[in-house]
């Protein structure tokens, strides 16, 4: 019983940060625009947030940060993907190695190179009054950080969002058919900017989550390849919030699955698990789909 | 004043001038027709009436009110509701989800359902079905333009354009549209009918006004008009012929065979079933049928492009099942494909070298594998004086020629070679009267040289001018071939729905 509860919270505090990004990443993927960028954006929010929260002295300043240097990269992504019209994988690509080096050099400018962590202040956990006397779901839901929170409550808000409102069926539809948006007197671009802010929001978290959450700071190149398994995980996803949340579970336990191995497998080289998630991944892109949600014009540009 | 009056616009873009001067003025509750040739500048005047573009110059009034179009937005909430050409319909999405989208009114959580009641109210007073809740990839193309016509009257259009409404139905769905039209008219709704086909215009419409090259021709009452050859002069601005001569030619040998040929696509769908039918010297046999039907994975199968996964086909009776494109048009084969942005000409070449694509390997354009220049030049200004292609010179890129010149360099190409097969897939579409009549007349000219040839079309009226039988491709089966001087456009139109029953009647 320990051995489960445990190992279904390790898999709960692996998916977050996959969801959070994920559930972002399915409303910009739904407008059209695929960005493969959010790599370099996770990795910001990270630092931003580690940086906030030691110069403010309090996690929540972090959190600001860590979304205001998300939205502000999520956004250099927008211009030159919606206002310039370039190739989104290559604005993409440049942003993640772009993202990869002044991260490095922000964090050594700020924090040094040394190995001993500032001291910063973290998430805490939050225990949930009546549920956590209910056996399991107790030990599970109760004694989480409060982000892990927000992602599972983003999962219905994100679809109802999607589904059910104006604002809803205007991405749906400017992710299929931009020109017939134009028609019907819908700012395309607008629509489009809109989203990537709200995906900047939802990478800046997912970042400050991996630096000061599951772990206590910034360390280099700490995203390690999550950005891409959020995008990974809305294709998996079929493009939809409920879709992505089922998607960050399999990813989140894959992860965990990693650790548990390594620690109890000695004879196996320690890299093949490291290497799961990513297969994982892989299978996950090659799984034929025929009904995909994959919108008709993503990752192209809307020209008048 | 008039419902509608746009006085003296002009449209610029950079240097070309799209509308010069234009005037048009239209009465409450009419049908108007706006005729002209493409690129004759009426999709341009309904943008700037519909607000994706800004007029240079002149004004537009309706119902005395001074209009400033500045977007989609303030033309639909001055009434104004446009049927595009190609629809602007989400496919993924729901009828009532695609009518709602950008409404102003919309309420921050949608109300499909009583939306939903309002549009099918709304259907009924047109006597239009509709299922509000259908995703709109699984209408039909007539089905489809429905829902566009209740999109714009949902947002109180009172003035509708449809651009190029009938391009895409087949005859039947035509009719419906125009019941529809006339219906909108009762109930006060003035419309704007975009085409270039003169039956339908005279078929349905109040008034005509023609525009060519940018300009305002005429407008007239249709039933003032007495020949349609009229209207056909003043959209072209000289005589056209445009009566095609079938001449009767001696039937010989087949030169194309197909046996059972099917084929299947990549995701498994069999396209073509069971495909069989002769191609004869000295015969066109025509195939029909709606769009997607199956017809380019048959030309591509005969034409080596796909490979069918069934049958044989035989070409001057050698069997080219299995061969590469290349050989099956080494063995006379002439071919004017479908697309020929995509498939016919390479666009950022000159003419000259789209010109000899097919013979650049073959004495005198070729030798020891170095192009001969001045021989293909000489080669290159023969078919151009011979097919009266219009050019500065030869080294310009064929993207800059018209389409009319782009489609005759393609046809002078491949009818130069002296086809015993023509495979011609709709030769003459997206081209003014003229250039197409001379494309149909050089069609025949293959025939009569004792060539067979297979012509696609979607166009039933070309069909019946040029072909001698007809076939009718539906769901990738040929449904029936019927002779063309027995067949009707309404039987044909059946047909190509799949409806086959009148047919066996007729037989019985």
């Amino acid at each position: 019983m320990e051995l489960l509860n445990s190992v279904i919270m390790t898999v709960l505090r692996m998916a977050t940060p996959i969801l959070l990004a994920g559930l972002g990443l399915v409303v910009s993927e739904r407008a059209g625009i695929l960005n493969i960028g959010t790599e370099g954006v996770m990795l910001t929010g990270a630092l931003f947030g580690a940086i906030g929260s030691w110069a403010g002295k309090s996690i929540w300043i972090g959190v600001l940060c860590a979304v205001v240097g998300s939205v502000a990269v999520n956004l250099i992504i927008a211009f030159f993907s919606i206002t310039l019209k370039a190739d989104q994988t290559v604005v993409g690509t440049a942003i993640n190695i772009l993202a990869g080096g002044l991260t490095v050099t922000v964090n050594r400018s700020v924090f040094g190179i040394g190995t001993d962590n500032a001291d910063i202040p973290l998430f805490q956990k939050i225990e949930i009054p009546v549920i956590k006397n209910i056996p399991i779901i107790g030990a599970i839901f109760s004694n989480q950080t409060i982000l892990v929170y927000i992602a599972l409550i983003s999962v219905p808000i994100v679809s109802a969002v999607l589904y059910k409102t104006n604002v809803g069926l205007k991405i749906r539809s400017v992710g299929e058919n931009p020109r017939a948006c134009d028609t019907l007197g819908i700012s395309v671009d607008r629509v489009r900017y809109s989203t990537m802010f709200f995906s900047g929001i939802m990478s800046g978290l997912a970042g400050i989550y991996i630096s000061l959450s599951q772990m206590s700071s910034f360390t280099e190149g700490m995203v390690a390849g999550r950005g891409f398994i959020a995008v990974a995980a809305v294709v998996f996803g079929n493009y939809t919030p409920r879709g992505v949340f089922i998607a960050a579970l399999v990813f989140g336990m894959a992860d965990s699955l990693k650790y548990r191995m390594q620690a109890s497998s000695y004879h196996v080289p320690y890299q093949f698990w490291l290497m799961v998630p990513y297969i994982i991944t892989i299978f996950a892109l090659c799984l034929y789909r025929k009904n995909s949600n994959k919108p008709a014009c993503s990752a192209k540009p809307y020209i008048r | 004043m008039e419902f509608l009056q746009m006085n003296h616009i002009s449209k610029q873009f950079g240097n070309v001038t799209a509308n010069k001067d234009v005037t048009l003025s239209i009465k409450k509750g009419e049908i108007h027709a706006l005729l002209g040739e493409n690129g004759a500048g009426k999709s341009t005047l309904m943008n700037i009436l519909y607000g994706m573009y800004r007029q240079t110059e002149g004004e537009i009034y309706l119902d005395g009110k001074k209009l400033n179009l500045s977007s989609p937005q303030k033309a639909i909430s001055n009434g104004i509701g446009m049927v595009h050409q190609h629809f602007m319909l989400i496919p993924a999405q729901s009828v009532i989800e695609n009518v709602v989208l950008g409404l102003k009114d919309n309420k921050t959580v949608l109300d499909l359902k009583s939306a939903a009641a309002k549009l099918k109210k709304l259907a009924e007073t047109f006597h239009m079905e509709i299922n509000p809740w259908e995703k709109v990839s699984n209408l039909s193309i007539g089905e489809q333009q429905r829902v566009e016509i209740l999109k714009a009257l949902f947002r109180g259009a009172r003035l509708l354009i449809l651009d190029e409404p009938t391009a895409v139905l087949t005859p039947q769905e035509a009719e419906a549209l125009f019941d529809v039209l006339r219906k909108l008219k009762i109930e006060g709704c003035t419309i704007i009918f975009i085409s270039h086909k003169l039956k339908e215009i005279m078929a349905v419409c109040d008034a005509c006004t023609v525009l060519r090259k940018g300009e305002t021709i005429k407008t007239i009452w249709v039933k003032d008009i007495v020949d349609t050859r009229e209207l056909a002069e003043l959209m072209v601005g000289k005589t056209v012929e445009l009566t095609i001569k079938k001449e009767k030619t001696e039937v010989g040998k087949p030169v194309l065979i197909l046996q059972n040929v099917s084929y299947q696509n990549k995701k498994k769908v069999q396209v073509l079933k069971d495909i069989s039918f002769q191609v004869h010297e000295g015969e066109i046999l025509g195939v029909c049928g709606v769009d997607g039907n199956g017809q380019s994975e048959l030309i591509h199968c005969i034409t080596g492009i796909k490979q069918a996964s069934k049958g044989i086909i035989m070409i001057n009776g050698t069997d080219t099942t299995r061969e590469k494109s290349r050989k099956i048009m080494s063995r006379g084969v002439a071919h004017i494909p479908e697309d020929r942005q995509k498939y016919g000409i390479v666009q950022e070449m000159s003419i000259k070298e789209n010109m000899i694509l097919m013979s650049y390997l073959h004495k005198p354009l070729s030798r020891f594998g170095f192009l001969q220049s001045k021989n293909i030049e000489n080669y290159t200004k023969r078919i151009c004086d011979e097919f009266e292609i219009k050019a500065q010179n030869t080294d310009e890129k064929i993207m800059n020629l018209s389409g009319g010149n782009q489609q005759k360099v393609v046809v002078g190409r491949e009818l130069s070679r002296n086809p015993k097969l023509l495979i011609a897939v709709h030769p003459d579409r997206g081209l003014d009267i003229g250039a197409a009549k001379y494309i149909q007349r050089e069609i025949i000219n293959t025939k009569k040289k004792g060539g067979g040839v297979l012509l696609v079309s979607s166009e039933l009226d070309e069909l019946m001018d040029l072909t001698d039988r007809i076939m009718v491709i539906y769901h990738g089966q040929i449904i029936e071939t019927v002779s063309t001087e027995k067949t009707s456009l309404k039987e044909l139109g059946e047909l190509m729905m799949g409806i086959k029953n009148n047919v066996e009647e007729k037989n019985a």
